[in-house]
């Protein structure tokens, strides 16, 4: 026991006393989670907006209030007529239009086929501009399907029109918010497998590079001391990295966790665990601290990034890249942690996804073990 | 198996795929002897000491060590050896002091005793005043020292020296000598590796191995006894013209060259007159010419060319 404790200390002494790394260590997450919350969530908030309401009705105003609400839109001036709107775009003051005509709020109350006219500044960024004439689409979407919706509750049309309201009143709100809380809680879990693979993937091929490795193997230390006397102060460093990212989460993306804070710690250790045991037993199979690196970016990462369902839905995956997916702890633990943080699902109904990681994890970790031999 | 040996290895082999590094080796060590093992880089000598701390499991053959099976009791010979390996594997970013204390609790040193065995070894390497510096900060003879008291923090009476003094500089050696006769003294066995020839004067035994195949086996003087003929240093003008001239004459047994001079063994000390002849036929001034005691380098010259059937050109360090 005494061992276990020993080796710790000196792992922690190799960690802080390099403070380049340690700085990269604790900063580089947050980083990430930032930089990729932002960009991935495509956040270009503000657009300028220019407007021109002709109709200056109640629906004319209601329908104006979801571009504004959805925070990607900043009414900057009101324009009186088509002219002057344009006058507005070309002169850089705006970035979008919108025309209400007239007969707009006289349209919606007869049931007839409102137009609305939108204008987007197309000399910007192309992809800027896909990104917006989506977001305006989506938005102008929106508002036409709820009152769409809004005509068949109250006419009662009893036509083929008849649509799941449910669904619809979830995505009426805010979508681009609905994004992010999709996208922010699929961050952590890979940035925290990030940060653990490569912490432990070198922990003993780096050893055995330098020739320390060969004089700790002909001491009388066991095997699973030496391994978790390494793993255990990764998991502190991790468990403070995944505390920053929830912390960060909430303070700059205004995320919440739903569900049980302590549910969500306890199956997060698990996780780490899992994702420390695969990256030291890289480390026992690697020749060099590069093919170390090698192995974990291709065999662990990347798939993970691809597979996991952190961007792309697991449903349409072929056979193989599913059953690939199913042996990465992180596949499993992104599907819990979209569930406690946005669901507010408890750990009781998340079996499914539980069991495997819990398996997985100690596969892993007890296989890091025994993979190591005392020999040359 | 004797208990008197700290070491026994029976008919020993070690294959790397098609490569042998250790080919048929038999030899043993009596406990508190110093033994030498001999040769260049790659005659498997590293090997062997791999194999006798119980890291590297030998493809055929038999070795024990303190009366422990290599292959079956490993983990017993590690508790009763120290080992310095011929690369400096402790760590840089630790302290002397802080890799003593890493050691000692690897090693399970009682705690009683701990702090005083510590200082004693600090005190004996005289690292004192560089106790807290981080040891990569030190100096190659002083990262010596330091590995040196790392491997018998819990008292081994069986310590392994893998070119323990490789890169270190001569006074330096002559003290980490001195330091492993005391401990030999106080009943502690050793098996030390090294090119350098002059350190195994040091060793009550000397096994000279070369190509993975132990070529001798002996005392030192013993060994010189086992060289026949005479040897003799010759001071000349260009040593090497001097080599090829020499070639052609009968009753040479081995040739080398060391720096400015030619060793030469004769099979009988009458040839030197011949020697000279020829030497002076060929143009070559000789300005000193002696009779020498062989030194251990010569004799494994000699032991390497016995087994060779054409002379080879040798320059010696």
């Amino acid at each position: 026991m005494e061992r276990l404790w020993t080796i710790m200390r000196k792992e922690v002494y190799h960690i802080w006393r390099d403070p380049r790394t340690l700085g990269l260590i604790l900063l580089l997450p947050g980083l990430l989670l930032i930089l990729l919350g932002f960009g991935i969530s495509g956040e270009s908030q503000d657009l300028s907006m220019v407007v021109a309401d002709l109709s200056k009705t109640d629906a004319s105003r209601r329908y104006l209030d979801y571009y504004v609400a959805s925070d990607d839109f900043e009414v900057v001036a009101s324009a009186a007529s088509e002219v002057e709107v344009l006058a507005f775009i070309d002169g850089g003051k705006a970035q979008v239009g919108l025309l209400i005509p007239e007969a707009f709020g006289r349209t919606l109350e007869t049931g007839g086929t409102a137009e609305v006219q939108l204008y987007v500044n197309g000399s910007a960024d192309p992809a800027n501009v896909q990104t917006i004439q989506l977001k305006l689409s989506a938005i102008g979407q929106m508002a036409s399907q709820t009152i769409l919706v809004r005509r068949i509750t109250h006419v009662g049309a009893a036509t083929g029109l008849s649509l799941p309201i449910d669904t619809f009143v979830k995505t009426l709100y805010n979508p681009n918010g609905d994004r992010k809380l999709y996208i922010i809680p699929g961050l952590i879990p890979v940035i925290l497998e990030l940060q653990g693979l490569l912490l432990s993937a070198l922990a003993i091929v780096k050893e055995r590079e330098q020739g320390t490795m060969e004089q700790l193997i002909v001491t009388t230390i066991k095997p699973w001391e030496l391994m978790l006397g390494k793993i255990i102060p990764y998991l502190v460093v991790s468990t403070f990295t995944l505390l920053s990212m929830l912390a960060l989460s909430q303070l700059l993306f205004g995320i919440t966790i739903a569900g049980s804070f302590w549910e969500l710690l306890g199956l997060s250790l698990i996780f780490i665990v899992g994702s420390l045991g695969m990256g030291v037993l890289i480390s026992n199979l690697a020749q060099s601290q590069m093919q170390a690196m090698y192995l974990a970016m291709f065999i662990v990462l990347i798939p993970s990034i691809i597979l996991s369902g952190m961007i792309y839905p697991r449903d349409g995956m072929p056979w193989a890249s599913l059953f690939y997916s199913e042996l990465l702890p992180v596949t499993h633990y992104l599907t819990i942690l979209r569930a406690i943080f946005l669901r507010g699902v408890g750990a009781a109904a998340l079996w499914p996804s539980i069991l495997p990681l819990i398996g997985l994890s100690i596969v892993y970790f007890v296989a890091s073990i025994f993979v190591f031999r005392k020999r040359i | 198996m004797s208990a008197e040996n700290a070491i026994e290895i029976h008919d020993l082999v070690q294959r790397f795929g098609s490569f042998t590094a250790v080919d048929h080796v038999t030899f043993s060590v009596p406990r508190g002897e110093i033994f030498g093992l001999l040769g260049p880089n790659g005659a498997g000598k590293t090997t062997t000491i791999r194999i006798l701390c119980g890291i590297l499991l030998p493809t055929s053959g038999r070795a024990s060590v303190l009366g422990f099976d290599v292959a079956r009791q490993p983990e017993e010979i590690k508790k009763r050896i120290g080992y310095m390996s011929q690369k400096f594997s402790l760590y840089g970013d630790l302290t002397p002091q802080e890799n003593l204390d890493f050691y000692a609790s690897i090693y399970a040193v009682p705690r009683a005793g701990r702090a005083g065995r510590i200082s004693e070894l600090i005190e004996l390497s005289g690292l004192g005043e560089h106790r807290k510096t981080l040891t990569r900060n030190l100096s190659g003879a002083w990262r010596q020292r330091l590995a040196l008291a790392c491997a018998i923090v819990h008292r081994p009476p069986m310590l392994f020296l893998d070119e323990a003094t490789a890169g270190v500089d001569p006074v330096s050696r002559r003290e980490f000598w001195d330091l492993i006769y005391r401990m030999a003294g106080e009943g502690t066995s050793v098996l030390a590796t090294t090119h350098y020839m002059d350190e195994a004067e040091y060793c009550n035994q000397i096994g000279m191995m070369h190509a993975g195949e132990l070529i001798a086996l002996a005392s030192p003087d013993a060994l010189r006894a086992q060289m026949p003929g005479t040897l003799l240093q010759v001071d000349c003008a260009g040593p090497a013209q001097a080599f090829q001239v020499l070639e052609a004459m009968p009753g040479i047994l081995e040739m080398a060259i060391h720096g400015a001079r030619l060793h030469v063994s004769l099979a009988e000390p009458g040839q030197a007159d011949e020697l000279q002849r020829r030497l002076g036929r060929a143009g070559i001034a000789i300005r000193s010419l002696n009779a020498i005691q062989p030194s251990l380098e010569d004799i494994f010259l000699y032991m390497v060319q016995q087994r060779q059937p054409t002379p080879t050109h040798v320059v010696g360090e």
